[in-house]
């Protein structure tokens, strides 16, 4: 899925050392793929030595940027039978997203989906403000990625504010897709030069459509009573969050207070479906006692009630979640089976 | 592996179990997965090789593989010691797995119930492997201040999924004390301290008890060693206590004894 291409220009690898520079001049936290040994995370960045482009993906997502991992909602005291609730200030870094894939600039577009969905998510989208995504295309993917199977693509410009294509002989090509892109590039213009008519596409990884992810979408309502199909593929499945907490598009939260006698503090903190106490009543009645039930809630949700509510997949197919699983669960796997039965 | 699978299909076969869990290839050449393979003409997808590294034993507790039937499991040796330590801590009945114990030291051999096990595991070389001796010995050469240096790195990239805990066959509580809130023993969010306390009241709960076999660091997605942290708490209960769990039936491992001559005063 792409969004409208509003300039193009051309940059060099060379001049990307200036660019993080010239970012962080400007007070933006950056925010870019480093490689610790064999992982890749995406980390504040504050010299462009430490980046690493030539990656094919994070073992966790940048999602944390506008949804991390425990956040502060309220703040209260007790006295006597008095609470007395402070709410946090709504603040956020400038945060500059740099060299994302494609897979991960659509996923915020997918998360303002869910958190916009019905009353807006001030913590969210606060942050989500003050966030630029410079998107970087995918010059390689591993078996593990399935955006294509989803209508999406390594090239795509869904979700970035500007997107990068290396094409070759260090010249980049620049797509302006926001007004966020459009005053970025203005405010380093001496970076970059006009672009005239370069392609991008034979840039690009090529990754093999697996699976209709349509099709999988259409049959997933008549599967859901198929109790052996979802036992069978989870029967492995041991029930951890590894799935969820690595997944860029997964935005379930638990909140919990945390108190100190008198005082405390409102958190949410990441949850997962795949939790037994996800869905555990008060009363110890548990709506999903076995691990299948919750690898079924796990797929209709990415991939038939948020696509029918929302408009929009609960996936983008990058894959973390299968190259981060501790059992070798497959999700790409997994929908590609659904979609041959 | 084909004698492997003979045994599989034998025992399928003659219906002395209903699934055999054992390995299978996975989504890469160097990965591998558990197969619960219930035909005899599914056998063929059984393989070991050294890359088949999880504890399969922590299945054993999974509902969905209970209602299977008598399971039969494909075991290495640190997989026996998980079944030894189930029979310890009342997890497991006798006779309920036919493990098909298989690894370096040889096999597959059927070890049909816990005075087999303990048998074969009594013929093994014990302790860790000069390579684990090695890591260990590093850890504590470590002055305090960098020892804690290290351990702040590695659960600086904690995400609290509990990958570990749901990899570990001995981390089996119905109600983790990570879940309580009343009081709230460890912070909730997933940050310095949240973290470290996770991990090292998971450790602590684990000393004595830990087999070692590794599963929690394999599991963890952020690749943080905790199977160092669980080595070292290992080697500090068989110093004090003599703890070498997993290696026979008698329930006296060290977080469940009390011995009226015990060194430290607050417990006696």
């Amino acid at each position: 899925m792409n969004s409208t291409v509003i300039g193009r220009k051309l940059t060099k690898a060379a001049n990307l050392p200036q660019l993080l520079k010239r970012l962080i001049g400007a007070g933006q936290q950056v925010l870019a793929p480093v490689r610790q040994g064999e992982r890749v995370s995406f980390m504040p960045a504050t010299d462009f030595s430490a980046v690493d482009l030539d990656y094919v993906q994070s073992v966790c997502s940048a999602k944390e940027a506008v949804f991390p991992r425990h956040e502060m909602m309220m703040k209260f005291t007790l006295t006597g039978k008095d609470v007395d609730m402070k709410p946090v200030e709504l603040t956020a870094k400038p945060t500059v997203l740099f060299g994302v894939h494609p897979c991960d600039a659509a996923s915020f577009t997918t998360l303002r989906a869910l958190f916009t969905w019905d009353s807006p998510d001030e913590y969210f989208e606060t942050k989500l403000d003050h966030l630029t995504v410079i998107g970087l295309s995918c010059a390689m993917g591993d078996s593990y990625c399935f955006c294509t199977s989803l209508g999406s693509g390594p090239g795509d410009t869904r979700g970035s504010d500007i997107l990068l294509t290396r094409l070759g002989g260090g010249q980049i090509l620049v797509e302006v897709l926001t007004e966020k892109g459009r005053a970025l590039v203005a405010s380093m213009a001496e970076l970059f030069t006009a672009a005239n008519g370069q392609k991008k596409d034979d840039h690009l990884a090529k990754i093999a459509r697996r699976f209709d992810g349509e099709k999988v979408k259409a049959q997933l309502p008549e599967r859901f009573n198929q109790v052996d199909l979802w036992r069978e593929q989870s029967m492995r499945c041991i029930g951890c969050g590894a799935c969820a907490y690595v997944c860029p598009t997964c935005s379930c939260f638990d909140i919990q207070d945390e108190r100190q006698r008198n005082s405390g503090e409102r958190l949410r903190c990441w949850d997962s479906c795949g939790f037994r106490l996800f869905t555990l009543h008060a009363s110890g009645h548990n709506p999903r006692t076995m691990q299948s039930e919750r690898w079924r809630q796990r797929v209709m949700h990415k991939f038939s009630y948020q696509p029918q509510r929302l408009d929009v997949w609960g996936c983008v197919g990058c894959g973390r979640c299968s190259r981060g699983c501790p059992v070798d669960m497959n999700l790409g796997e997994h929908l590609q089976q659904l979609a041959e039965l | 592996m084909e004698q492997l699978q003979q045994m599989a299909r034998e025992l399928l076969e003659r219906q002395q179990v209903q699934v055999i869990i054992g390995y299978e290839a996975g989504s890469e050449a160097n990965r591998r997965r558990a197969v619960f393979v219930r035909r005899a003409e599914d056998v063929s997808r059984l393989i070991f090789d050294d890359a088949c590294r999880q504890n399969l034993a922590t299945y054993l507790l999974k509902p969905e593989v209970l209602v299977l039937g008598k399971i039969g499991m494909v075991v290495r040796r640190n997989t026996l010691r998980s079944l030894m330590q189930y029979a310890v801590e009342n997890q497991l009945a006798d006779e309920r797995v036919i493990a098909i114990g298989i690894g370096e030291e040889g096999g597959p051999r059927l070890l049909p119930n816990f005075a087999a096990v303990e048998e074969y595991l009594a013929q093994l070389p014990r302790g860790p492997s000069a390579a684990e001796k090695a890591e260990l010995k590093k850890m504590e050469q470590l002055v305090m201040e960098q020892r804690w240096a290290f351990w702040r790195e590695e659960f600086d990239r904690c995400i609290k999924c509990y990958a570990c805990r749901a990899a570990c066959p001995l981390c089996y509580c119905n109600r983790c004390i990570t879940e309580v809130n009343q009081p709230q023993w460890i912070p909730v969010a997933s940050d310095a301290l949240g973290n470290l306390e996770w991990n090292v009241i998971r450790a602590m709960h684990l000393a004595g008890r830990c087999i070692g076999c590794g599963s929690c660091a394999d599991a963890c997605p952020q690749g943080i060693r905790i199977d160092l942290l669980n080595g070292l708490l290992a080697r500090e209960a068989q110093q004090q206590f003599a703890a070498e769990p997993g290696y026979g039936q008698r329930k006296d491992y060290a977080l469940a004894v009390f011995k009226p001559d015990d060194k430290e005063e607050f417990i006696r």
